[in-house]
């Protein structure tokens, strides 16, 4: 499904990422750990195709076709979904609005009539109790005056919407106490089919306890230093990630 | 009066041509102020960017401009003013037109309408209602700054009436379009006296409109009383082509309790100054001062709002937006003056604004002055970029960019259309503000007026 090939990225110059290969195949999740600065939300950012991050070298194929060349929103529609680490806030545009318009975008994409009004409400009122989201909040504008886990409930909230093949989560489980973790993560297993894949950005084991990987990988200075199954994350979460560091530089030294 | 400034005198000269005429239609009442103003339009002049209030507008791009017609109708001119009559077909109102200023000869000049309720032209009510007029006219405008205001009070002889008896409450809006059309460059002035008594409910909505591609230059003159305990919104929707020039200054007084809102929607226009002058003149008025513009090409847009607090325990907000394109300018002026006595006082007051091009302009000044102690102000602008972070959170979501850029402008937009009252108004104005922004609206496809016909 997605195929990354030594892909190096920079901001302003400075290399982020330094050479990744991974692959994610149709049902997986993965899971991508690292300690801070390590590069995961500038992968999260590349495949999502934000501008600030230039690719340098390497490929990345997303079902076939060449990804880092295709516009955001074509990304979107093609299935790819982001959900943010700090979601943005946009005063005056409403969420019915909103979700209406990208739902409608997706089903041009394919060949589908725009949904009418009360279809898609009822979409919404049935993804709604899929997240235990407040209903008001979908009148509401987009994440404006919402809490930090009312932002995270709602990435889970469009994921639901959008029925994504492929969903990148970057540090969903940032910010949130465990009530709502074990609603965010109920909403992405829930989602899960054969047919999809997810990578889920994390820095705490925490949301690994919800979310079960197929695939752990641990993401230091720009490489993927360490690709194991789950265990790995359980062993992270007792030792810590400076036994990675200290494995690495060994390396290195050699 | 060799030593007038050239334009000044241009004007001066226009007042010689013109007052004989002016006089013999309007009431001794109004032809009393005349002389005394045009005195101080010569002292004072046409503003110029020295002046603190005029200083990021130039005017002279019409003002130094021969009019050779200054607009006084003809019998004719009101029979083709009738055909301008229509229903407001989307818009539960009452519709009232103007016709370059003047009232048409319809109906007797005077309606009437439920609850007692007056609507028609001032040069009309001030032969039969003197009463009223003397206690309110020339009462709430304040002249002494602006040499336009003292134009127009020595030139203006006609314009809409409205009077709202203590406690009537009129459920549907009332709708003046004011239209301007002629066949060469024309100057023309009105002035619009509102009265609405205490405890009454009154909503206004005024619509700018040219219909002829020549250049227009209005300069008009409203005054608005605003009883106790009295509730009234205005709303002015503007959509006048790129060589009209719309000046307009609004004098609202407020007694005690009262609450105003007023809402000022430029969508196009070449040069357009608005004065808002909000006076609390009484213990627990409320007044909200609204504005939003959208401009491109070479328009200008200046809006200047003074809030006048006089009285303790008044509330007063202000917010105003605007979206600048192409080599658009904006000015943004907004002043709080809060008295020794006016204790308790709350004023609020946030002007944003979007530049799309590095080519457009927003000038934009806050002016506080507080004399009282026990005071809640705040004051904040802003002039930037749309936020590209919100840009690519909706293109990661499937929304394309030019659709994403219109949405965020659009919510920008509507932080303040979000504020008027009635709600197919409101759709209404979201529609226009919609098809603004999308560049599909034409000076007549937003005309609420069917003049189809």
């Amino acid at each position: 499904m997605l195929v990354i090939k030594n892909l190096r990225a920079a901001i302003e110059g400075k290399a982020i990422l330094k050479g990744i290969t991974l692959e994610v195949k149709p049902g997986e999740i993965h899971a991508i750990m690292g300690p801070n600065g390590s590069g995961k939300s500038t992968l999260a950012a590349v495949l999502a195709g934000r501008e600030f991050a230039e690719v340098t070298e390497g490929t990345v194929t997303y079902l076939g076709r060449n990804l880092l060349e295709m516009a955001p929103e074509d990304r979107s529609k093609e299935g790819i979904f982001l959900g943010f680490q700090y979601p943005i806030e946009i005063p005056g545009v409403s969420m019915v609005n909103f979700m209406k318009t990208a739902v409608n975008e997706h089903r041009k994409h394919k060949g589908l009539e725009p949904l009418s009004a009360s279809d898609f409400l009822k979409l919404m009122r049935e993804k709604k109790e899929l997240v235990e989201i407040d209903s008001k909040l979908a009148n509401r504008s987009v994440n404006e005056g919402f809490s930090g886990g009312e932002k995270k409930k709602n990435e889970i909230f469009q994921m639901a919407i959008l029925e994504p093949k492929l969903a990148i989560l970057d540090e969903t489980d940032s910010g949130l106490d465990i009530d709502a973790l074990r609603i965010v993560a109920n909403g992405v297993n829930r989602l899960k089919r054969p047919d999809n894949a997810a990578i889920v950005i994390t820095h705490y084991q925490r949301l690994l306890d919800y979310i079960v990987p197929d695939v752990v990988h641990v993401l230091y200075d720009g490489r993927i230093v360490k690709t194991a199954g789950k265990e790995l994350a359980l062993e992270l979460e007792k030792k810590g990630y400076d036994w990675i560091k200290q494995d690495v530089e060994k390396k290195e030294v050699l | 009066m060799n030593t007038l400034a050239e334009r000044t005198e241009r004007y001066y000269r226009l007042y010689e041509e013109n007052i004989r005429k002016i006089t013999e239609s309007s009431v001794p009442y109004i032809n009393s102020f005349r002389k005394d103003a045009i005195t101080g339009f010569c002292n004072t002049g046409i503003p110029t960017r020295k002046s603190e209030s005029y200083r990021y507008t130039n005017l002279d791009p019409f003002f130094n401009h021969d009019y050779k017609n200054y607009f006084i109708p003809e019998d004719s001119d009101f029979i083709k003013a009738e055909q301008f009559r229509c229903d407001v077909a989307d818009l539960d109102a009452y519709g009232v037109v103007l016709l370059n200023g003047f009232y048409p000869t319809i109906n007797g000049r005077m309606r009437e309408l439920p609850g007692g309720i007056l609507i028609g032209s001032l040069n009309e009510a001030a032969k039969k209602f003197s009463d009223k007029i003397e206690r309110h006219y020339g009462k709430y405008v304040n002249s002494s700054s602006d040499g336009l205001v003292q134009l127009n009070i020595a030139m203006a002889s006609d314009g809409v009436f409205i009077y709202v008896p203590a406690g009537a409450v009129l459920k549907r809006p009332v709708q003046v379009v004011n239209l301007v059309e002629s066949e060469t460059d024309m100057f023309n002035q009105h002035r619009n006296l509102i009265i609405v008594e205490d405890n009454a409910d009154f909503t206004l909505i005024i619509c700018d409109h040219t219909l002829s591609p020549v250049k227009f230059l209005t300069n008009a003159v409203t005054e608005v009383y605003v009883g106790e305990n009295a509730h009234f919104d205005i709303m002015r929707v503007q959509n006048e082509h790129n060589n009209a020039c719309k000046i307009t200054h609004t004098f609202i007084h407020q007694e005690k309790s009262s609450h105003v809102s007023s809402n000022n929607i430029t969508l196009h226009g070449g040069l357009v100054r608005n004065s808002t002058y909000h006076y609390l003149g009484g213990e627990g008025a409320e007044s909200n001062s609204y504005g939003l513009f959208l401009a491109d090409k070479f328009q200008h847009v200046d809006n200047y709002v003074n809030v006048d607090h006089a009285f303790p325990n008044c509330t007063s907000n202000q917010l105003f937006k605007g979206v600048l394109d192409d080599m658009a300018t904006g000015a943004f002026n907004g002043r709080i003056y809060v008295h020794k006595d006016a204790q308790g006082t709350t004023a609020y007051q946030k002007n944003n604004n979007i530049l799309l091009t590095d080519d457009a302009k927003m000038d934009t000044k806050p002016q506080l002055e507080i004399y009282a102690d026990d005071v809640k102000c705040s004051h904040g602008a802003t002039v930037g970029r749309l936020d590209d972070d919100a840009l690519f959170y909706m293109q990661s979501r499937g929304i394309n960019k030019r659709e994403a850029l219109l949405m965020l402008m659009f919510g920008f937009a509507h932080e303040v259309i979000r504020n008027i009252k009635v709600e197919a108004l409101q759709e209404r104005m979201d529609n226009l503000v919609m098809q603004r922004l999308k560049g599909e609206l034409s000076r007549c496809a937003s005309c609420m007026v069917r003049c189809d016909k």
